[in-house]
């Protein structure tokens, strides 16, 4: 157990590279529309926690997979609304605001599960599917095509998401108040409306990313996220607020994570060696936000500004 | 076969009303998100027992680090207090948990302390340096750190550790015979303590049981990433492991992981059967009632600390407890009784030893003793990655003696 470099080891770790990328990626991408409109939400790890924790507890009292995804959207929906009433009508100071939601929802999420569930039991997790005709290629289907639906649903959400924010009324609205509130107010754009639509999306998928973790896994145990939700805004930055560089970022996140795991597993990486090996995506985080801050140029120039008419 | 499945579940809805987790406040308040957070975190799990303080009564207080539920490390000393109390050596308990955060743990220790508790219990040795602080304030209360042989030379402070190596040693023999054709993967939190020990003794009885059996360690270097843990079991997994073990409460994931794809599992610290019903073949559990029986007999006898004490297959305090729902092939189990009368006797020993590397059996190191009385501290238990305090203390100390 100690060779790297052979097809079946690497086919495997691409697999779960991308099964890894998943959640970053649901909530990455939510979290790049909410500071498109100028929004920072620094709570997408609460939020991710709560949906985690609905969608285990609904897979396991009902074991209807689709009411657990839903369960955690709505959760993420809930906590959207919160979250706006927080920063559009209270105008609350995003950064402190949003790391009291993260905290609301590490300690709800714990709360419940303890009163809830109590003790770690298995609920039904994933099946994965293989796509037809593409998952017959040899490797390559093993690598991408034969993963559970949300893997799917993540990566087809980028072009998607891209679509959104560049192609359409609502994108270019969204693109408006992230830039220049006062002149898209000045041309009828609500500009909290459409920070209330952003804030909501955004929330709604960290709670998706928060269920495709906690169902990937069939179980749910405190703070099951680690800290998915920081690294996702992280990689907003990293993306440059392009869904395009998001799912970049989320998959040289998940991949490194793989590689890392699977050097450990093969013996290839041992002791103190192992222990720097598995910082290696949290030292990317870090050199990728070193590299970015020469580009701030592209973030949203009204990011964490509240907007206040005339103001 | 001992069938001692424990599935008390003390929660406070639990029916042990006396027994309820008794919370301090862990976070500091940052705006309204926050208190309400707080507030639903500690609401309705508040209580405290009113006779702490009662004349004739025992009472003992647990700080931990984990869940009391975690079917891992925090349970294993819920349960054996529950042993306790049911056999009356004991009158209560109260506990803490998920006191991950030490300095919380410190404020609990030292409220436990102060309401009266005859036997306060610190669950963790990353509570070792805030122990150290306390405990010289209460002359007059026992205090118990694990898992740790340290008493820091304070007359009021016990230490307890477990041998983990030599369940871990049994079943990873177990696992080389029911292995097939397949490798092994053991999957760790952090290279320390009895995470560590117990790591390296199951690999060390897979090899003595089967030489040229594959055995892959994967340390997730975290106590609390079940995503890791889950991710490390499946790249075992899809490289040919049909038995997989591993210790801490994160394994959790990988447990889910072993049961989807059908390989088999040894569990540690508490019997984790339910978790996988179909692949656990048996798990290691930790009966520390068996030392703390001896300890709280010193304290009613006036003995308040002092002397380190530790659970091993010897003594009882270990136990391999089997799933009885899986049928272990006739010539495994007649294995695994020999070694655990071989550990027991002292006949055999693991050849693991704390910080050093597996051996094999015959490069036999010294034997265990039922009661040690080193003063190396056992590491870490939780999701600390540091050392804990007296460890680093001890590290700085002999780095600078070496630089001088």
């Amino acid at each position: 157990m100690s060779e790297f470099f052979t097809i079946s080891v690497i086919v495997a770790t691409v697999a779960a590279g991308v099964r890894l990328a998943t959640p970053y990626l649901f909530a990455a991408l939510g979290e790049t529309l909410g500071q498109r409109s100028g929004v920072l939400n620094l709570g997408v790890d609460g939020v991710m926690l709560l949906g985690a924790f609905f969608a285990y507890w609904v897979a396991l009292e009902h074991r209807n997979l689709w009411f657990a995804f839903l369960a955690g959207a709505a959760v993420g929906l809930v906590m959207g609304a919160v979250y706006a009433v927080v920063t559009l009508v209270f105008k609350a100071e995003q950064g402190i605001s949003g790391i009291g939601v993260y905290l609301f929802g590490l300690g709800f999420s714990e709360l419940l599960y303890r009163q809830q569930v109590g003790t770690p039991r298995p609920a039904r997790s994933l099946p994965d599917v293989r796509i037809p005709l593409l998952g017959r290629i040899p490797k390559v289907g093993d690598m991408f095509f034969n993963h559970s639906l949300v893997v799917y649903v993540a990566i087809a959400l980028v072009p998607i998401a891209a679509l959104v924010i560049n192609h359409t009324r609502f994108g270019l609205n969204v693109r408006a108040v992230g830039e220049t509130p006062e002149a898209a107010d000045s041309m009828g754009v609500s500009v909290n409306g459409t920070r209330t639509a952003t804030i909501l999306l955004a929330n709604m998928l960290a709670g998706v990313g928060g269920a495709a973790l906690a169902l990937e896994l069939g179980t749910f145990q405190q703070n099951l996220t680690n800290g998915i939700g920081f690294i996702a805004v992280a990689l907003v930055y990293f993306g440059s607020w392009r869904p395009a560089g998001v799912l970049a970022g989320s998959l040289l996140y998940g991949l490194l994570t793989a590689t890392v795991n699977q050097f450990k597993t093969l013996g290839i990486v041992t002791g103190g060696t192992a222990s720097l090996a598995t910082a290696a995506p949290a030292l990317l985080t870090i050199v990728a936000l070193v590299v970015i801050a020469r580009r701030r140029a592209e973030q949203p120039a009204a990011l964490t500004l509240p907007f206040v008419r005339g103001g | 076969m001992s069938n001692h499945i424990q599935t008390t579940h003390i929660s406070n809805k639990g029916e042990h009303t006396m027994t309820k987790p008794h919370h301090y406040s862990r976070r500091r308040t940052i705006g309204a998100f926050i208190a309400v957070g707080a507030a639903l975190t500690t609401s309705g799990v508040v209580s405290s027992v009113a006779s702490a303080s009662g004349v004739d009564e025992f009472t003992v207080a647990v700080v931990m680090p984990s869940a009391a539920n975690d079917l891992a490390f925090s349970q294993s000393m819920i349960d054996s207090l529950d042993r306790l109390k049911e056999d009356g050596s004991i009158d209560d308990f109260v506990y803490s948990e998920n006191m991950f955060v030490v300095e919380d743990a410190a404020t609990a220790i030292r409220s436990y302390a102060e309401e009266g508790y005859d036997l306060v219990v610190a669950h963790g040795s990353q509570y070792g340096g805030s122990l150290q602080e306390i405990a010289p304030d209460f002359p007059g209360t026992a205090f118990a750190w694990g898992t740790a042989s340290d008493t820091f030379g304070l007359d009021n402070v016990s230490g307890y550790t477990a041998a983990s190596d030599q369940g871990g040693y049994v079943m990873g023999a177990m696992a080389a015979l029911m292995a097939e054709d397949g490798s092994i993967g053991i999957i760790g939190p952090i290279e320390v303590g009895d995470a560590k020990l117990y790591v390296d003794g199951f690999a060390a009885g897979a090899v003595s049981a089967s030489p040229d059996i594959e055995v892959g360690i994967n340390y997730t270097e975290s106590f609390s990433d079940t995503a890791l843990a889950a991710e490390a079991a499946t790249s075992f997994v899809d490289g040919g492991a049909t038995v997989l073990s591993g210790t801490a409460q994160m394994v959790v994931g990988a447990v889910g992981v072993a049961q989807e794809r059908g390989v088999l599992w040894f569990g540690t610290q508490s019997n984790q059967t339910e978790l996988a019903p179909d692949v656990v073949v048996a798990s290691q559990v930790y009966h520390w009632e068996v030392v703390l029986s001896e300890l709280i007999a010193g304290v009613k006898a006036g003995a308040l600390g002092g002397s380190s004490y530790d659970i091993n297959l010897g003594n009882g305090g270990l136990v391999i407890e089997n799933n009885p729902d899986y049928e272990i092939p006739e010539d495994v189990q007649a294995a695994a009784d020999d070694l655990i009368a071989q550990l027991s006797s002292g006949d055999l020993v693991t050849g693991v030893a704390q910080g050093g590397e597996a051996e094999d059996s015959t490069a036999a190191s010294e034997p265990e003793g039922t009661e040690s009385e080193g003063t190396e501290s056992e590491g870490t238990e939780s999701d600390e990655t540091e050392p804990t305090g007296t460890e680093a203390a001890e590290t700085t100390a002999a780095a600078d003696t070496t630089e001088a």
